[in-house]
């Protein structure tokens, strides 16, 4: 049968449909309405007969609740108060040139903040550029692929990297990684990609390279829980549909499942950085802690965090603490940014995930 | 009209050598994370067991130099320092949990959860600086307590929103029969949803615990290590963690030995907590409930 091109006739055919339609909810709405109007009509009586004091402890656990949630939030505007409170005088000091200052010298109290800054992109950098595309791997690998009885063994394995304190993988990193970059790595990198200029120079084991690789193994768990927890989210009518078409297995992974959950990837990378960026013990172990810039991979670098970690207990002056309190700030804030923006992603996916599925 | 269906064979090659390779790539990347946990684990016990003794665990550190002594006094030190951060973290943890999930519907709700995970994302050397500001500073030296402060800042975000989520699953019909039996809401949430959720509340708390047990970075400026016994919460104290970071930077071969031996203590308690947590919460948790 062709299909009726007239306008006038599908108005008229849809609106009977309708009406029975919006009737419905009204109906129950006034129904429920009247229902709890009832109910709390039932209830304002009992709570005229029980005596006053039996509402008090319902109010005073009210407030001591709200103040333990409120708490959550005085801590933080607390940390951001001490920062700023304890960094005044480097800012004064130094305004913004702090941040591309390249001279960290105690001695004449002159501070600029920009080696560690670039040690702290840098070394994360290079984590993600590890990590992202292995923790999908292991994530698409754990949902699409695995055999379902191995499942559970590998995602607690790869949980369990995450339960590894940083001090441990620093101990590691200096005992067992650095002689291995060292001894094989390094030098083989040095001969195949050493025209770049990212992979010369003296090869000590430790230094950017190492702390990058260090870092990235700490933030796989935290990207690929993440994504393994968007993959699972997507219906499996979307799996079923790809493949219905003739799909191999990557492309249904690739249409059907990637593509829906990207935001919530991203949102997990971010959420990854974040870990990245204020790492601190591992990083303060096998980045070999030298305040410079420099080209190459293989050279030692500084973060952040480890200058704060190395030199905060013996700063001498106050200028000097207050510079390390700056670079602290500075850290407190890019956290914050990045872990503010991870969690709005991740978190309007699953909100619309949520809202589809009880639609 | 007549045209034949192009044959899967031919068609297939080149899709089926990309399914291949990413087929082969997800494998790599398991087993490429899964390798370096081994190694640390079989270093760990490696390096770890061979200076395993007696004395490890019942005796301070001796000076550089000096063969043998351990590190007893900073595995109390831990406990101290953990008692303290159970103290402050549980109580505001769970009382948050319970918050955001039987309170915090509106808008406050979500940004009390948005602020915990905030604050879950501070680097945690940023918390111990800002201690290190209010305690510290204040009462002029490093203390067991103060590192306790830190650690238990560190643990409420987690322990929250745990709570949170395993109160949510305790179904409404629950507090509803208990409300409806006149029971207050105080009771309720406390002796009725929280009771029925307590398993995975109890799992959230213990990989809090275990999550701050390792950190070092905060405890850098608050409890500051001691190479001495201290059991007085104002006073310097080693930790565990502590320790292994500067024994393990230290240039001296016995000390790196015993590095190995207090990092191995160390993640056996932790790998322990979680490996426990894990089978209580295979067994039961809320399974019937949700």
């Amino acid at each position: 049968m062709p299909e009726s091109p007239n306008p006038a006739n599908s108005p008229g055919s849809v609106e009977p449909a309708q009406k029975p339609l919006t009737a419905i909810p009204t109906l129950a709405q006034t129904a429920t309405e009247r229902k709890t109007v009832a109910v709390s009509s039932a209830l304002e009586r009992i709570r005229r007969t029980h005596p006053r004091s039996s509402r008090i402890p319902d109010k005073t656990f009210a407030l001591l609740i709200l103040l333990t949630g409120l708490s959550v939030f005085a801590i933080v505007v607390f940390v951001a108060w001490e920062l700023v409170d304890k960094s005044k005088l480097s800012l004064h000091q130094f305004g913004f040139s702090f941040f591309w200052g390249r001279d960290w010298d105690p001695v004449n109290d002159q501070y600029g903040a920009l080696p560690f800054i670039y040690g702290t992109l840098v070394s994360s950098f290079l984590a993600l550029l590890i990590a992202v595309p292995l923790s999908i791997g292991v994530a698409v690998f754990i949902t699409e692929m695995c055999p379902i009885r191995l499942r559970p063994i590998i995602s607690f394995l790869v949980e369990l990297l995450a339960a590894i304190p940083s001090v441990i993988y620093g101990l590691w990193g200096v005992f067992a990684l650095a002689p291995l970059l060292r001894e094989y790595v390094e030098p083989f990198l040095a001969k195949t990609l050493g025209w770049t200029g990212f992979f010369s120079g003296p090869m000590y084991g430790i230094g950017m390279l190492a702390a990058g690789i260090i870092m990235s193994i700490m933030v796989i768990p935290i990207i690929s829980s993440i994504t393994r927890e968007v993959l699972t989210a997507v219906p499996q009518s979307q799996r079923e549909a790809v493949l219905a078409l003739g799909a191999t297995r990557w492309e249904m992974i690739r249409m059907g499942v990637l593509r829906n959950a990207r935001i919530g990837i991203v949102g997990g990378i971010i959420l990854g950085l974040g870990r990245a960026l204020g790492e601190t013990m591992a990083v303060t172990m096998v980045i070999g802690n030298r305040a410079e810039i420099s080209r190459s991979l293989f050279a030692p670098g500084y973060t952040m965090a480890s200058v704060i970690a190395n030199e905060f207990t013996e700063a001498t002056g106050d200028l000097y603490l207050s510079a390390l309190v700056e670079i602290g700030l500075a850290l407190f804030l890019v956290t914050l940014i990045v872990n503010a923006l991870a969690r709005l992603l991740v978190w309007t996916i699953t909100r619309g995930q949520t809202g589809r599925a009880s639609a | 009209m007549h045209k034949p269906p192009e044959s899967p064979q031919t068609l297939s090659i080149w899709r089926r050598l990309t399914n291949h390779t990413a087929t082969g790539f997800a494998v790599v990347a398991a087993v490429l994370v899964i390798v370096p946990l081994l190694a640390i684990f079989v270093d760990l016990v490696m390096k770890g067991a061979s200076s395993f003794n007696l004395a490890f665990l019942t005796q301070t550190p001796k000076p550089p130099g000096e063969v043998g002594g351990g590190m007893a006094n900073a595995i109390v030190g831990t406990g101290l320092i953990l008692a303290v951060a159970s103290v402050l973290g549980l109580p505001l943890g769970i009382g948050c949990g319970i918050y955001l999930a039987e309170y915090g519907r509106g808008r406050s709700g979500d940004l009390i959860r948005f602020t915990a995970d905030v604050l879950n994302g501070i680097p945690s050397i940023v918390i111990g600086m800002a201690v290190y500001g209010l305690i510290v500073l204040r009462q002029k030296h490093f203390s067991a307590f103060s590192g306790g402060v830190a650690l238990g800042i560190m643990m409420i975000p987690t322990i929250a929103r745990a709570t949170e989520e395993m109160l949510l699953m305790v179904p409404n019909v629950v507090r509803e029969a208990a409300l409806g039996l006149g029971i207050p809401k105080w009771r309720t949430a406390l002796s009725i949803t929280l009771r029925t959720a307590s398993a995975g509340v109890i799992t959230g708390c213990m990989l809090a615990f275990a999550r701050v047990a390792g950190e070092t970075a905060p405890l850098l400026f608050t409890a500051f290590g001691n190479q001495f016994w201290n059991l007085k919460l104002n006073q310097p104290t080693a930790a565990l963690s502590l320790q292994v970071y500067t024994y393990g930077l230290s240039p001296y071969d016995d000390w790196h030995k015993q590095a190995w031996t207090g990092a191995l203590i160390l993640i056996v308690m932790i790998v322990g907590a979680v490996a426990a947590v894990r089978i209580v919460t295979s067994r039961g948790k809320l399974k019937g409930a949700s």
